[in-house]
């Protein structure tokens, strides 16, 4: 039974302990990891010769562009376990997922829109990458619509995990049609982030900041994962001992199988 | 009762001619979202100044977007009386392969929404100043437009078939999933008003009709049954 331990992620008492335990390690590994490239970025690393201190954006503007992808692969991908194996805690988890990933998006597109006033001279310019984000947040949001329009909990999962997996294989023919459609128009747009050619005193806080996002992500995944997972759950019997035990012991075996148990 | 065995093909053209006889007894109804088409492109020369030359520019973009709606108000119209009544959890239940019956559910719907679109838009071409030469291009690329637009919108209408108001919901859903189709559409119509070569967009918009008849029946499948719950 090799596959015990995935169908053991199915088991919510497991999923919530799992997730209470290992939270806090991303949370303070995503505080670090942030703290140093805020410093190497912000402070340590020299300004851009074309376009001055601006260009420090882009250790907001990268990171969240990079998760707000991220997010929605790990979004499909999850509703795909629950669609597959009917799993009620992949469909929590890729529940988590949206507000998160759509969060990120907007940062992605406020902190282009900044970055552009300087440098294009106009909040808003119809660059392909900043125009799929948008339709990427439309994609969130419709997915999130979706959600919140059906009453019914398991078939708005289905519903909306369906619409999650049908949205993942249009996200790159989006992105490749907003690009091609852009290139019609105007040239090369001058924003290349994260080319290879960045020093290392650049490159190294980027890094970390994208280390940093994503511990980050993971962490308020796991935190909403919990609490999604306790509003579906709140009528089992675990809910009573694993919310009794003292935060950071509560991953003890009594906890655990004393919850297990039916009373 | 005894019961008949009928092959796929038999089956999937005895739907299709019922849901043809359905829609030509209410023929207003699928004439509806073709009137709408032709308000929305004649608004636009009465917003603008009806110079031709500008109009030329944004013919394009009036006929897909005007397209665009239209196929999206249709979409009401493909699984809504059949959910209602029952008809789909027949179909669903009734042993012959779902993803394929739903499939000619879609091919009927645009044939009766689609199809007559196509059919109209080069007056709209025409009222937009689009010169005659283009109307071939024009046709072709809304031909395979709306085929894509028609598949697409079929999974959205599915999620949504069980919601009382979906209108709104409907559009947030298609909407960004048929950018593509407007990029390349609205192209090709601009390549084909200037008169130039607009072979590649519509190779781009047979693939996309390609892949969407390809990936489409399973999705929609998955999600009609959902609704169906």
């Amino acid at each position: 039974m090799a596959w015990v331990w995935f169908h053991r992620f199915g088991s919510p008492p497991h999923f919530y302990r799992l997730a209470t335990r290992l939270g806090p390690w991303f949370g303070w590994s995503a505080l670090l990891l942030c703290l140093a490239g805020l410093i190497g970025g912000l402070v340590l690393a020299p300004a851009d010769y074309q376009q001055g201190d601006g260009f420090r954006i882009i250790y907001v503007h990268a990171p969240s562009a990079w998760l707000s992808l991220m997010v929605y692969v790990v979004m499909a991908s999850s509703a795909a376990v629950g669609l597959i194996w009917r799993m009620n805690v992949a469909h929590a988890v890729a529940a988590s997922c949206a507000p998160i990933g759509a969060s990120f998006t907007a940062v992605a597109l406020l902190t282009g829109m900044l970055w552009g006033r300087p440098m294009w001279g106009t909040y808003w310019e119809w660059d392909p990458r900043l125009t799929s984000e948008l339709l990427l947040l439309f994609l969130y949001l419709g997915y999130m619509g979706l959600r919140n329009s059906i009453d019914d909990l398991g078939r708005a999962d289905r519903a909306s995990g369906l619409l999650a997996i049908v949205g993942v294989v249009n996200v790159p023919i989006i992105h490749y049609s907003v690009i091609w459609w852009n290139s019609l128009h105007q040239a090369p747009s001058v924003m290349k982030f994260g080319r290879p050619t960045m020093p290392a005193s650049m490159l190294l806080p980027l890094l970390a900041m994208l280390a940093g996002f994503t511990c980050y992500f993971v962490a308020l995944l796991l935190t909403r994962a919990r609490a999604e997972v306790l509003r579906r759950e709140r009528s089992a019997h675990w809910i009573a001992a694993a919310l009794a035990a003292p935060a950071g012991s509560g991953t003890g075996t009594g906890a655990g199988s004393a919850g297990e148990v039916p009373a | 009762m005894s019961t008949v065995q009928i092959g796929f093909a038999r089956a999937a053209a005895r739907l299709m001619a019922r849901d043809l006889r359905i829609a030509l007894r209410r023929s207003g109804d699928s004439l509806l979202p073709l009137g709408f088409f032709l308000v929305v492109t004649t608004l636009f020369p009465l917003a603008l100044d009806p110079e031709l030359s500008l109009l030329r520019d944004i013919a394009p973009a009036a006929l897909w977007v005007g397209a665009l709606l239209s196929s999206l108000l249709a979409l009401d119209l493909l699984f809504r009386d059949d959910g209602q009544d029952g008809t789909l959890e027949q179909l669903a239940l009734c042993g012959q392969p779902f993803a394929g019956l739903l499939l000619a559910k879609t091919a009927v719907h645009w044939l009766l929404t689609g199809l007559p679109l196509v059919l109209v838009a080069p007056l709209a071409g025409i009222a937009l100043g689009a010169p005659y030469g283009a109307m071939p291009g024009i046709l072709a690329a809304l031909l395979l437009g709306t085929v894509a637009l028609s598949l697409i919108g079929a999974v959205g209408a599915g999620l949504t078939m069980s919601l009382k108001h979906n209108g709104s919901l409907l559009a947030l859903l298609v909407l960004p999933l048929a950018v593509p189709v407007l990029i390349f559409g609205a192209r090709a119509t601009a390549l084909a008003i200037a008169g130039e070569d607009l072979s590649a967009p519509l190779y781009l918009l047979g693939a996309i009709v390609v892949l969407a008849a390809t990936l489409v029946p399973w999705a929609l499948a998955a999600a009609v049954r959902i609704g169906l719950e």
